[in-house]
């Protein structure tokens, strides 16, 4: 492992996800989740776990959002909490 | 109450945190994982599967167990999304047409309907969205080989990361990309929903039956060097292609569960119009 990489993509990793819970609108949300996604994909590859990291890539970062922003679409973007 | 959720939150993370402080360090070689059965799978795991992919061998041979019952558990997943979203009941027909020249829409109620191969109207969603001539082109180029990219990474799961999971999940995101980019109903003309539903249990079919013909052949259940037989090929090559069957079941089945899943969530189980 590179601790710089490491340190930059941890620092992400936590952005991006309280990014995702204070954020208001639920597509900004899914795309938070997507990024999120993305960046555990490149912890993943830095620890050598290659297949974690192709798995985490096409299903985390790809269908899943597709299908947060399909649930979206079906209901309103704003949240009120 | 959001006071004590964060009591909660933090406790629960600082139990978590506390665990992992003792956790044998990454690549620690005197750790429980690395000196029992790793050793092992990494020592024999090629002379006895024909695997260079050690991951691919653990995943579909020495815990083919697991993986079977991970396909079964997506196929459940997508089972479950059918069951709760799908509704069969039929609301008041109605259609929305759009005239292409001038862009009038025309509100269709009954069971009335413009012919679907009209060039004057095309049939649009109650949400329209116009399609962009930039986006459909590029995707109809890109789809195709999205395809084949699956398929590599289907097939040469032996040799390189990949595999059943992820050929599959691409596989399903192409019909899904071409569902976004043109519209449901045209992606549901080129792969129906039986379609979706059959594929999705000939996938788990494929893994099962495999493993039930390897008993047929005197094996225990899931040992495909009992195939070498009907392969016409030594056990250990059997293994690598039994390995192979069986992947190829699980992306069947991943493909048509996205498949099925996303259209239940962008249709919200109406099947007639959607993202």
């Amino acid at each position: 492992m590179i601790w710089p990489f490491d340190l930059i993509i941890l620092t992400l990793v936590i952005l991006c996800a309280l990014a995702a819970i204070t954020v208001r609108d639920l597509l900004a949300c899914a795309i938070l989740f997507g990024a999120y996604s993305f960046l555990m994909c490149l912890l993943m590859a830095l620890m050598g776990a290659v297949d974690v990291a192709f798995t985490e890539a096409s299903v985390g970062a790809g269908v899943s959002t597709v299908f947060f922003v399909a649930a979206v679409f079906r209901c309103t973007r704003r949240t009120r909490d | 109450m959001k006071i004590l959720g964060l009591i909660s939150v933090m406790a629960v993370g600082w139990v978590l945190i506390y665990a992992s402080l003792h956790f044998p360090s990454l690549g620690d070689p005197a750790s429980p994982a690395n000196t029992h059965v790793s050793p092992r799978y990494l020592e024999m795991g090629e002379e006895e599967t024909a695997v260079p992919n050690i991951v691919t061998a653990v995943l579909a041979d020495y815990r083919g167990y697991d993986t079977m019952f991970e396909t079964s558990v997506i196929f459940a997943a997508g089972a479950a999304c059918v069951i709760l979203l799908r509704i069969f009941a039929s609301r008041p027909r109605e259609r929305y047409y759009r005239h292409v020249l001038t862009g009038v829409t025309l509100h269709v109620l009954g069971d009335r309907k413009i012919p679907e191969d009209s060039d004057a109207f095309e049939r649009i969603d109650r949400l329209w969205v116009p399609r962009d001539r930039i986006i459909r082109t590029v995707c109809r180029f890109l789809i195709p080989f999205i395809q084949i990219f699956a398929l590599y990474v289907v097939a040469h799961g032996h040799h390189s990361p990949g595999g059943g999971f992820q050929g599959g999940v691409i596989l399903g995101a192409s019909v899904i990309l071409m569902a976004i980019t043109t519209n449901l109903r045209t992606s549901l003309e080129r792969i129906g929903e039986k379609t979706v539903a059959l594929l999705a249990a000939l996938g788990i079919l494929i893994y099962a039956g495999t493993g039930a013909l390897c008993l047929f052949f005197g094996g225990n259940y899931l040992d495909y060097g009992a195939l070498a037989g009907l392969l016409h090929v030594q056990p250990v090559a059997a293994r690598s292609l039994g390995i192979l069957i069986v992947e190829i079941g699980v992306a069947i089945t991943v493909m048509a569960t996205m498949i099925a899943i996303y259209r239940n969530i962008a249709s919200a189980g109406r099947m007639d119009e959607g993202l």
